[in-house]
């Protein structure tokens, strides 16, 4: 009952005032615009870092988020959206905002450890209980009687990853000028897709609630989440002997920090994701993480991988785009009938 | 209503036609309309009432309902002045280019939502010739309220015109042609004779604007810039509980939003109440 | 109608007896062109960037020109699906006193107020194969999730609302003379139906299913979750721009865009002349 008195007042009160700005009691705010799974993740993060701002600097901070897919974020922080950090899943789209609109630094890859990506991730697979279908590395996705699911490359970051690490496993295997064999071996991974959603989420729902497909392939963070979601044991989680760096790349974008006078905050609050303590947090929400202490705390939970880069299957992300998922190019040429 | 006469005076009014009539459309709405509104309320009650009044009642869920009442209660009245003056342009002269004017009113009907949204953030977003001006003037339209209310103006502004014009064609202008020679004035005219005439119309027009003003996704997601408690729509709201693996409080919100539209039903039916009393009175 | 009184107006036409000419003819074309008109300019600018072999290159791309048979298809048996079904909705509601009348007629606006994601979703969970209807149709060898017919039922879904809200007020305005006269005259149902209330229909029933159909081109929401989006065979036109905004390709999102716009409006210009003409023979018979 009284939930719901707090509903009719709230929507009363929001009427009224339209959306006025919230007087925020806060020194600062910063607005931390992010791709659309990090919502948790951020709620976590955001009171541990407003504490420890206001231990180092005695301010208070109020930090606002916005989630979306995050090519539509930098396309809106390209067209004025004034955030002043981004965390994004995708470096390309935190090196468009360099690149057209010098909204971040050229070098923002420098300005943090670990290509400013503090914590990263890789592809793996989802199977269903007892893996039926005897699912172990890349090369059992090409069998006939295999289906597979995971968010289409051409709108997805996510599938982008996938496709690239199906891609570095074929060099890896039939060598990186077997190029016959390296496309006849994508050709048939991508025919045997069953449904190409939009999205990461989108994918996890085809297969867990739809029930379609033998494998689902998506980042291994995601992999967790969905098991700990929908339960752990109907699935199993298969992580392939080589697969890909996914790095979660962070920036600020020194355009609005500067207008808005958060520069110090904004670079605080990304340097901060660093610490042991935001280590542990990340590790938490199934991230692989740099930190060495943490790292041999959760050593059990994340196997190794010989994790390939896109600078070494594809020579770096734009050439990646541009000869691969650009109108046309390869991936095209490998989905035409 | 005929249903009170003894013998058939309409067209379906033979018993066996009425509900055969009846019994298909009401088979056909269970399956196609009814059963999944239950779906989504199933789902939004999976965890018990507690938990669905939980994600109700977080702080930016309710603001994203708030914000979403708010730019329907701005889209709302300016469509329908808006449209009202148009449908009367259009059906009660005759100029050149009527018919071209009739088809760029359909425009937002052509034009996929998303485009929509971005055609608004080209043009007024930062690299937009009147973007760099608002930049400047530290205007921010995009990202914000007006940037929503803007793009639900653009999706929803045919409807009402759109309901008006058939029928206002279809009755034709003699009745007001009328009244003008019986000396009425403008205000009157549209008083007197032709809100009588057009009001269902004019209802059905304002139910759907209101109703496809709190479901817009597409185009507003484009201007909206995402910022929880602040831009967030219930719609993007949804979105993005589901997307967060939050699935229980996304349909949560969603059951919301298939209340808010009925809302207007209710609404419709209170006019009708009223309209009924004032017969009987007279 | 009145016809006498028709004959009359049409001497009169040439002067404007009605007021508010000026008023709502100005206020119409500035709000045309400030919400309408404006915005289009950045479409008509990002295109022009291009030159024309460009913009042809990008429209007949072999996938584009794939999901334009797929989304017209489509969209064409959706609408016409909807015309028979909403012109029997309007029917109804309008016809007929039954218990349960509201909230039928309440439960017609849904589609539009459900984001169309929602919709995707919760008809996904219905004809998947696990889903209600999934099962019931798997055993007659029916797939409708993550096929082509997914697409046009998740079309049909979401633009349903056009034809039943057009139809229904011009249904309700109908005058019963003529249709008493016909029934009183002993002509059947079925003759009275087609003869005297379908000609006074036509108009607002097509202008519905037009709406409806250019409504399901654009749609994309409520399409992608339940189309399986397998290239050549379940990509929409909507995806293909989709794809390209995702890109940063905003010329070539804007040229994909254009075409479903040009082809929309060229298909509702004509339906509007269409309707000029069909009703001055109606009102003039």
């Amino acid at each position: 009952m009284k939930s719901k008195l707090k509903v009719i007042k709230s929507v009363a009160g929001a009427l009224l005032l339209g959306s006025a700005v919230n007087a925020s009691a806060a020194d600062q705010t910063i607005l931390n615009t992010s791709y659309d799974i990090a919502r948790e993740l951020f709620a976590t993060y955001n009171p541990v870092f407003q504490k420890h701002w206001e231990e180092k600097t005695g301010q208070t901070v109020e930090i606002k988020q916005s989630h979306a897919g995050s090519s539509k974020q930098a396309r809106s922080i390209l067209q004025g959206l004034p955030a002043d950090v981004v965390t994004f899943n995708q470096v390309t789209d935190v090196q468009i905002l360099a690149d057209r609109g010098k909204l971040v630094a050229e070098d923002w890859k420098s300005k943090l450890p670990n290509n400013s990506s503090p914590y990263y991730s890789t592809t793996a697979f989802l199977v269903r209980k007892g893996n039926p279908k005897n699912i172990h590395d890349w090369g059992d996705l090409v069998k006939d009687d295999v289906a597979l699911v995971f968010p289409n490359p051409k709108t997805s970051g996510n599938g982008r990853y996938t496709y690239l690490a199906a891609y570095g496993y074929a060099q890896d295997q039939f060598g990186k000028n077997a190029t016959e064999q390296q496309n006849s071996f994508l050709k048939t991974f991508l025919g045997n897709v069953s449904v190409f959603d939009t999205g990461g989420r989108g994918a996890t729902t085809t297969f867990v609630e739809r029930g379609i497909g033998d494998v689902l392939i998506t980042f291994e963070s995601e992999v967790n989440n969905i098991r700990q979601q929908y339960g752990a044991d109907d699935y199993e989680v298969v992580v392939p002997k080589t697969s890909i760096l996914a790095e979660f790349p962070v920036a600020v974008v020194e355009r609005n920090a500067k207008k808005n006078g958060t520069l110090d905050v904004s670079t605080e609050y990304l340097s901060y994701l660093y610490s042991e303590e935001s280590q542990r947090l990340l590790a938490s929400f199934n991230y692989r993480v740099h930190n060495d202490t943490v790292k041999a705390e959760v050593a059990d939970r994340f196997p190794e991988v010989k994790l390939l880069t896109v600078e070494e299957i594809a020579g770096g992300w734009p050439n990646a785009m541009r000869d691969i998922f650009a109108n046309g190019k390869q991936l095209d040429q490998l989905q035409r009938r | 209503m005929a249903s009170g006469q003894r013998h058939q005076q309409r067209v379906g009014d033979r018993p066996a036609v009425k509900y055969t009539l009846i019994g298909i459309t009401l088979v056909l709405t269970a399956l196609l309309l009814v059963v999944p509104l239950i779906s989504i309320f199933e789902q939004a009650f999976v965890d018990g009432l507690a938990v669905y009044w939980d994600s109700l009642g977080d702080p930016d869920t309710l603001h994203a309902i708030g914000l979403t009442l708010f730019v329907a209660l701005l889209t709302v009245p300016i469509n329908l002045f808006f449209g009202v003056l148009l449908a009367w342009s259009v059906t009660r002269f005759e100029f050149p280019g009527r018919k071209l004017m009739m088809t760029l009113m359909d425009i937002p009907f052509a034009v996929s939502p998303v485009v929509a949204g971005l055609l608004y953030l080209l043009l007024y977003g930062n690299n937009g010739w009147i973007g760099e001006w608002l930049y400047e003037h530290d205007l921010q339209l995009m990202f914000a309220w007006p940037g929503i209310v803007m793009v639900t103006v653009f999706v929803t502004c045919p409807f009402v015109a759109r309901e008006l014009i058939p029928l206002m064609q279809q009755q034709g202008r003699e009745d007001e042609e009328a009244a003008v020679i019986l000396g009425a004035s403008g205000w009157q005219l549209f008083r007197r004779v032709t809100l009588p005439n057009i009001k269902w119309a004019l209802l059905y027009g304002v139910i759907l604007t209101n109703a496809r003003a709190v479901g817009e996704f597409g185009a507003v997601s484009v201007v909206s810039g995402n910022i929880r408690g602040e831009t967030n729509t219930l719609p993007l709201h949804i979105q993005l509980l589901y997307e967060d693996y939050q699935a229980t409080a996304a349909f949560a919100s969603a059951s919301l939003l298939a209340l808010i539209a009925l809302i207007t039903l209710i609404f419709k039916a209170f006019i009708e109440w009223r309209q009924e009393r004032a017969e009987q009175l007279h | 109608m009145p016809s006498s009184l028709s004959v009359a107006s049409a001497k009169t036409r040439h002067k404007r007896v009605l007021p508010g000419f000026g008023l709502s003819l100005g206020s119409s074309l500035f709000f045309i062109s400030l919400i309408l008109l404006l915005p289009m300019t950045g479409l008509v600018m990002q295109t022009a960037d291009m030159g024309w072999s460009e913009y042809w290159y990008v429209i007949t791309d072999e996938r584009v020109v794939a999901s334009y048979k797929v989304t017209i298809w489509a969209a064409l048996i959706a609408s016409v699906f909807n015309g028979v079904f909403g012109l029997l909705l309007a029917w109804v509601l309008v016809r007929y006193e039954f218990p349960g009348k509201r909230i039928l007629d309440a439960l017609v606006d849904l589609p539009f107020a459900l984001p169309t994601a929602v919709a995707g979703i919760t008809l996904a969970t219905l004809y998947a194969e696990n889903g209600w209807y999934g099962e019931l149709l798997a055993q007659w060898g029916i797939k409708v999730a993550y096929t082509p017919l997914g697409i046009i039922v998740a079309m049909s879904f979401t633009s349903i609302p056009f034809v039943v809200r057009t139809v229904q007020p011009v249904l309700e305005e109908l005058s019963p003379e003529e249709e008493e006269a016909g029934i009183t005259l002993g002509a059947s149902d079925w003759s009275v139906f087609q003869r005297i209330i379908m000609p006074s229909l036509w108009p607002a029933l097509v202008t519905g299913v037009a709406l409806s159909f250019t409504r399901s081109l654009g749609e994309f929401g409520a399409v992608i979750f339940i189309a399986g989006n397998m290239p050549y065979v379940s990509e929409i036109t909507s995806l293909m721009i989709f794809v390209r905004l995702q890109e940063f390709d905003f010329p070539a999102a804007s040229a994909i865009a254009s075409v479903v716009l040009i082809a929309s409006l060229v298909l509702l210009f004509a339906i509007n002349i269409w309707q000029g003409r069909y009703l001055k023979r109606l009102h003039g018979r």
